[in-house]
C-alpha cells in the first residue's frame, strides 16, 4: 500500500515541474524505458528528455537520500535510546559537510570523488570521536553518546560557518548547497553511491532487528539477553558514519528528514524494527520527493534549499502529530 | 551438580567492596531467596551471575559454564533475567516484547514459527496470552511483570533471576507473580524485599548484609528475631503461618522496642 503511494508519488512527481508531463505520459515514457520490445512513442522527443535525464535522476535521488537518512536516524534512535537522536545530533551530518565543505574550499568540484571522499572521512571522524568520547571502561553510555554528538556538531559547524566565511564569493553557492542541501544536479551516475548505502545499510539493520528492539528497553537487559551493546553501537557508528557520508556527498546536509521520520513512524507502525524499517524507508523516501518537488516548484524558476523545505513542511507535521497522538497511547 | 555455584565471589565498585568473598550454590529446581537491606549488594550479586559485573575475585558457574570467560549469548541461553531497569515506554507490542526472549537462540526465517508457538507458550504460561497485542506501554505495574516473565520463560532459561520483581505490584499481583515462578519448576534466584513473601514463597534463603553472606537455609534457619534484628536494626517476632505453618515475620514498629528507637530513648 505505502509502496503503492510512493510509486504514484514518484509519477506525480516527475511530470511537476516548469514544463508539465501528463503523468499518464511520465507512466508511458518510464515503461517505455525499462521494459524491453517496441514501443510506439505518442510523445516528444524533449518530453523523453525531461522525464528520463533530467528528472527521474533527481526524484530517484530523494527516494535514496530520504530512505537513507531515515534509516540512519532509526538506527541511532534505537542505540542511544533518544528520540532526538539524528546524524545531525550525533555530529556525523555536520562532519560530512564539513569534510565536503573544506574540500571546496581547496578547489575541489562538484560531483567530484575528493568531495565524497572527503564527506565520507567527516563522518567518519566525527563517529570516531563520539565513540572516544562516549566510551568508559569498555561501555559506550548513550547519553555521553549524545553529549559528545551535540558539542562535536556545533564545533564542525563552527568550522565550517568560519571557512564559509573567508571563501570566495565565487565558491558560495556550492558551499551552501552542502550547507543546506539541495538535489538540483543529481544525475544517474551520483545515483550508485547511496543506493549502494541504502541497501547495504537497510540490509544489516533489518539483520539487527530485533537487537536493536532490545537495545531499546534497556543496556542490562539487553546485555542479559546476550547483546553486546558496546559491539552494536561500534557497528551503527559505523554504519550510520558510512550511510550519511554517501548522503551527504551527493545532497549536501539535509537536516529534520533522520530525526522526525523515524519518530512519526515508530508514532504508527510502533517500535519494532522489523515493521519499522521498511515502513521507514518508505516514508523517509516519500518525504523527500514531495518536498524536493516543492523545492524545485514553489518559487520556480528559483530553487528553494532541500533543507530549508524539509524543515518547514517537516516540524508542523510532527507538531501536529504530537498533539494528536500522544506518546504511549493505545493503538 | 548445581545449577548456579558462586565460589569466593567479590566484587569491587570504585571504593566500596560491594559483594565480599561470597560463596553459594543453588540446587537445580530451588527457588533461592535474596534478602538483606539497600544497598547490601543483592542487584550486585544477580548481575555478577548473569556477568554483566565482572567480579574481582572468585568465580561463577552457570550449569557448568563458567560465565566471567563466557560469551555473552552463551550465558543468555542459559539464564534469563528480570531487570530493574527494563523502559516501560518503548512503543514495542507484547509481542514484540515476549519475541525479545528468543533473541540468544538466534533469528533465522527458517525459525520465525516456532519463535511464535514458544512465545505464545510463554505468554500462556504467565496467564497473558489477552494482552499479546497490546502496546507494553499501556500495560499496568502487574501486566507489565507477567509478560516480561513470559520474555523470560521464551528464553528457555534453566537458571531464572528476578530483582525485585514485586516492585509496584498490589499483594494480590505479588503473590500471583511469586506463585507463577514457584510453579515454573525452573531453578531460580529472587531478590526480595519482604520477608514473609520470601519465606512463603522460596526453598531456601540467603541472607546479605554490606556484602557479606550473613545466612544461608531454610526460611526457619535464616529469619530469627536476633538475625533480623541485627540486620535491619528493626524488632520483631516470628510467628507460624496459621495456613501453610511457614514463618511469618512480623516487624515491631519503631516505638515498640526497635533499637533504633532504644538509642534515641
Amino acid at each position: 500500500m505505502t509502496t503503492f503511494v510512493l510509486v504514484l508519488t514518484i509519477v506525480l512527481s516527475i511530470g511537476t515541474g516548469p514544463v508539465g508531463v501528463p503523468p499518464a505520459t511520465v507512466a508511458k515514457i518510464l515503461v517505455a524505458h525499462l521494459l524491453p520490445g517496441e514501443h510506439v512513442a505518442t510523445w516528444t522527443a524533449a518530453q523523453d528528455q525531461i522525464v528520463w535525464t533530467f528528472r527521474l535522476p533527481r526524484v530517484l535521488m530523494a527516494v535514496l537520500v530520504g530512505a537513507a537518512l531515515a534509516v540512519v536516524g532509526t538506527l541511532l534512535q534505537a542505540i542511544v535510546r533518544n528520540p532526538l537522536a539524528d546524524p545531525y545530533v550525533l555530529g556525523a551530518s555536520s562532519g560530512a559537510a564539513l569534510g565536503a565543505v573544506g574540500a571546496l574550499a581547496l578547489g575541489a568540484s562538484v560531483p567530484g570523488l575528493l568531495v565524497s571522499g572527503s564527506a565520507f572521512a567527516g563522518a567518519a571522524v566525527a563517529g570516531v570521536v563520539v565513540y572516544v568520547l562516549a566510551s568508559r571502561g569498555g561501555r559506550i553510555e548513550s547519553l555521553r553518546m549524545v553529549l559528545a554528538g551535540v558539542a562535536l556538531s556545533y564545533l564542525f559547524s563552527a568550522v565550517t560557518g568560519w571557512i564559509t566565511a573567508t571563501a570566495d564569493h565565487g565558491r558560495l553557492p556550492g558551499l551552501i548547497f552542502f550547507l543546506l542541501g539541495s538535489i538540483s544536479s543529481a544525475t544517474w551516475a551520483m545515483l550508485a553511491l547511496p543506493a549502494l548505502a541504502l541497501v547495504l545499510g537497510t540490509a544489516y539493520a533489518l539483520h539487527r532487528a530485533r537487537h536493536l528492539d532490545a537495545a531499546m528497553t534497556g543496556d542490562e537487559t539487553a546485555a542479559s539477553l546476550g547483546v553486546d551493546m558496546t559491539r552494536l553501537r561500534i557497528e551503527v557508528l559505523v554504519v550510520t558514519a558510512a550511510m550519511t557520508g554517501a548522503v551527504v556527498a551527493v545532497a549536501g546536509g539535509i537536516g529534520f528528514v533522520g530525526m522526525v521520520v523515524p519518530h512519526v513512524c515508530r508514532l504508527l507502525v510502533g517500535a519494532g524494527h522489523r515493521a519499522l524499517l521498511p515502513f521507514t524507508v518508505v516514508a523517509g523516501a516519500l518525504l523527500v520527493v514531495l518536498v524536493d518537488t516543492v523545492a524545485r516548484t514553489a518559487a520556480s524558476p528559483r530553487e528553494i534549499p532541500l533543507g530549508v523545505v524539509t524543515a518547514l513542511v517537516g516540524a508542523p507535521f510532527f507538531l501536529w502529530l504530537l498533539r494528536t497522538r500522544p506518546v504511549g497511547a493505545e493503538r | 551438580m548445581s545449577s548456579v555455584v558462586v565460589d569466593r565471589v567479590s566484587v569491587q565498585l570504585g571504593d566500596t567492596l560491594a559483594i565480599d568473598d561470597v560463596s553459594l550454590e543453588v540446587r537445580p529446581g530451588e527457588v533461592l531467596g535474596l534478602l538483606g537491606p539497600n544497598g547490601c549488594g543483592k542487584s550486585t550479586l544477580l548481575r555478577t551471575i548473569y556477568g554483566t559485573q565482572r567480579p574481582s575475585a572468585g568465580t561463577v558457574h552457570l550449569d557448568g559454564l563458567d560465565v566471567t570467560s563466557a560469551r555473552r549469548r552463551d550465558v543468555a541461553r542459559r539464564c534469563a533475567v528480570l531487570t530493574q531497569d527494563h523502559a516501560t515506554d518503548v512503543e514495542l507490542s507484547v509481542l514484540d516484547v515476549v519475541l525479545l526472549g528468543r533473541i540468544p537462540h538466534g533469528a533465522s526465517r527458517r525459525s520465525a514459527d516456532d519463535d511464535l508457538r514458544r512465545a505464545s507458550e510463554a505468554l500462556a504460561r504467565t496467564d497473558a496470552t489477552h494482552l499479546v497485542h497490546r502496546a507494553f506501554p499501556t500495560l499496568s505495574g502487574g501486566e507489565r511483570q507477567r509478560v516480561l516473565l513470559a520474555r523470560a520463560l521464551c528464553q528457555d532459561p534453566r537458571v531464572l533471576l528476578l530483582d525485585e520483581p514485586t516492585n509496584h505490584l498490589d499483594v494480590t499481583h505479588q503473590l500471583d507473580l511469586l506463585g507463577a515462578v514457584g510453579d515454573l519448576g525452573v531453578t531460580c534466584v529472587v531478590a526480595l524485599h519482604d520477608l514473609t513473601l520470601a519465606a512463603a514463597h522460596c526453598d531456601r534463603l540467603a541472607l546479605l548484609d554490606g556484602g557479606r553472606l550473613v545466612a544461608l537455609g531454610t526460611p526457619e534457619e535464616v529469619l530469627t528475631p536476633a538475625r533480623v534484628e541485627a540486620t535491619y536494626r528493626v524488632a520483631c517476632d516470628l510467628l507460624t503461618h496459621p495456613r501453610t505453618g511457614r514463618p511469618l515475620v512480623a516487624l515491631a514498629p519503631r516505638d515498640h522496642g526497635s533499637p533504633t528507637a532504644q538509642e534515641a530513648s
